[in-house]
């Protein structure tokens, strides 16, 4: 199941999204993330897979910002270190830039 | 030979005239229906202050959202250079500017000449900008000045988790009816508190560096700003016309460019 | 026979449902109230006292949504959009696509044949796109929230709507409304914002027929149409209502997990 957590709004799509298939509950997500974004629990239907902390999802753009900019560090944030690739982020470009010239 | 800045903002229209390194005049107006008449008037009001007329300008840098419909300069630059070379005449050291406006925000990240760097914000959700305190001040039936003011003596903030304005009203509204009821102040700090977290969070996308000026018509909450300290750990400088910054800018622009 | 129950407790609406033998026995959809835990029960006695049941009659009971944490009675709580998927997809076995606004969120799921999730996306953060949205306009335009949706469409011409803020909206729509712009003409344009909205999140899922719409949003009129329209799907609603999709789900997530403890695999 691909779960999608966070929003839309007038800025942009932000959404960390779980492959739980992939997810093998490794926990590796929870280790690195500084601003403890995830957590391991079981599904609907009994699988042990990480999701985003309730209170997280619905300010995750202003916890997480993005992999690109991941308090860690580039190198270790929680898609690195996923071996299975189950972490993937849309981040909106629309607030990356605001004008051009 | 002194040169002029107008920005054309979508509630309010701001001229400077600027002569090496002072400010000759200045004004600010609410904008016009008509973007280039409200432009040329705060124009001719800051001329008068400083006894000049348009043909004494080097020359005129527009910017701001209604800048495309300025027709009596070639010369128009975008929001953030001019927010970043007023910044940094007026604080040279400056390398982050928090520009709170009515209706949109912006985080600029500065260079030591006063060039973008890098820039993150946003004007299409109302969150993290002017029309959320001036919702929540209605809501707690206070002047905003008043409100921004009782933010000061909260001693603890109340919990406004919601990021959408719409949402933090309702939980406003649960914390005056709650039994016992949160105290006011801090409802009102948790207000002025939430509002800091927003932007602090979008800042945090391109990273906050010292020394950091606040600009925009928000600037002058002190309640605001003294959660936006809280917020970023460091110390904020509120310039004393922070609305005027970016018309400060243009008008730099235009001296310090080949017109 | 045992009889299963589920509460969904929303935001806004709470609703509750009772299964006996696969069947709906009763259902309920009331408003949440400030205490979660007296929400539960008056949501339980609001479905249950009308078919003479009480809580000891229940042999599982299954919580969700935003509140589910804080039902004293119930052995289990399951997340609202797995309960959401099951109880859609339960009425109507040919659903793969739900729609599902509520008070404070909207959410796009996808479910297959066995009532499982494949994909969900939930936008939960910001009142545009949500039932809030048609409040905060509804009460501007002077009207109630179930006249909005057929006054919307009496329109001839909608004024587009930039924005997705409901605050940005609000104040166009009181704007347009000084200048004399018709309420049905407004509500078009702003029902055609928020059903763009929707559409948006539903391509980040898959979009496949049946389709179904779930929660309050659903008896709006206005709004199915509009959802019809930008999607080509004629969307097929859930008897007897589909506000209580969370909660038919929950009941029925009860029976299985009874059935899964006693040993006995899932019919």
């Amino acid at each position: 199941m691909l779960a999608n957590y966070g929003y839309v709004d007038g800025t942009g799509d932000y959404f960390i999204v779980i492959d739980t298939d992939k997810c093998d509950a490794c926990e590796e997500c929870l280790r690195v993330c500084p601003e403890r974004v995830f957590e391991v629990a079981p599904d609907a239907y009994g699988k042990r897979v990480a999701r985003v902390r309730d209170e997280v999802v619905t300010k995750v753009s202003y916890v997480c910002p993005g992999p690109r900019g991941c308090y860690a560090s580039i190198d270790t944030n929680c898609q690195r270190v996923c071996q299975p690739g189950a972490i993937a982020h849309t981040w909106g470009v629309a607030a990356a830039v605001v004008e051009e010239e | 030979m002194p040169a002029a800045g107008i920005d054309v903002g979508t509630l309010t229209t701001k001229a400077v005239v600027l002569d090496d390194g002072r400010v000759l005049g200045k004004c600010i107006l609410r904008s016009a229906e008509n973007a280039e008449a409200g432009a040329l008037k705060a124009l001719e009001e800051a001329l008068a202050q400083a006894g000049l007329k348009i043909e004494d300008l080097k020359g005129i840098v527009v910017t701001g959202a209604g800048r495309k419909f300025i027709t009596f300069t070639q010369k128009q630059k975008t929001l953030l250079s001019c927010l970043a070379k007023g910044a940094n005449l007026l604080v040279p050291t400056v390398r982050t500017v928090f520009d709170v406006g009515g209706e949109s925000s912006t985080v600029v990240r500065v260079n030591e000449r006063g060039g973008v760097e890098d820039s993150i914000g946003h004007d299409r959700c109302a969150s993290g900008t002017g029309v959320f305190l001036e919702s929540m001040a209605k809501l707690m039936q206070m002047p905003l000045a008043e409100m921004a003011k009782a933010s000061l003596l909260g001693e603890h903030r109340a919990e406004v988790t919601s990021m959408c304005a719409i949402f933090a009203e309702q939980e406003v509204i649960s914390h005056v009816h709650r039994q016992p009821p949160t105290p006011k102040n801090d409802i009102i700090k948790g207000i002025h508190g939430s509002m800091a977290v927003r932007i602090v969070g979008l800042a945090k996308r391109i990273g906050i560096k010292p020394e950091a000026v606040l600009v925009g018509g928000v600037a002058q909450n002190v309640g605001f700003a003294r959660e936006m300290e809280i917020e970023t750990k460091i110390k904020l400088i509120v310039p004393p016309e922070p609305q005027l910054v970016a018309a400060l800018g243009a008008a730099r622009i235009a001296l310090e460019e080949k017109v | 026979m045992p009889y299963f129950a589920g509460i969904d407790i929303g935001s806004r609406g709470a609703k509750g449902c009772i299964i006996e033998d696969g069947k709906i026995v009763s259902y309920f959809i009331g408003d949440t109230g400030p205490e979660s835990v007296k929400t539960a029960w008056y949501t339980f006695e609001g479905t249950a006292k009308p078919v003479g049941l009480e809580v000891k009659d229940m042999t599982y009971v299954v919580a969700t949504g935003y509140g589910r944490v804080l039902v004293p009675f119930a052995n289990e709580n399951i997340s609202e959009i797995s309960c959401h998927a099951k109880g859609a997809q339960y009425c109507l076995p040919s659903v793969r696509t739900i729609l599902d606004m509520g008070g404070q969120d909207c959410k796009a799921i996808n479910v297959n044949e066995k009532g499982v999730v494949t994909k969900f996306i939930m936008n939960d953060k910001c009142a545009g796109g949500t039932g809030r949205f048609l409040e905060v306009i509804a009460s501007v335009l002077g009207l109630t929230i179930e006249q909005i949706g057929p006054v919307a469409l009496t329109s001839t011409e909608k004024f587009p709507f930039n924005t997705v803020c409901a605050v940005f909206a609000k104040s166009e729509a009181l704007t347009l409304l000084k200048k004399g712009t018709p309420k049905a003409d407004i509500l078009a344009g702003l029902h055609d914002a928020i059903a763009t909205r929707c559409h948006n999140l539903l391509k980040r899922v898959n979009i496949e027929k049946d389709f179904t719409i779930t929660g309050g949003i659903s008896k709006n009129t206005g709004m199915v149409a509009k959802m019809k329209e930008k999607l080509g799907l004629e969307p097929v609603l859930m008897e007897p209502d589909p506000q209580i999709a969370g909660a038919l789900g929950a009941a029925v997530f009860a029976r299985e997990r009874w059935l899964a403890k006693q040993g006995q695999p899932p019919q």
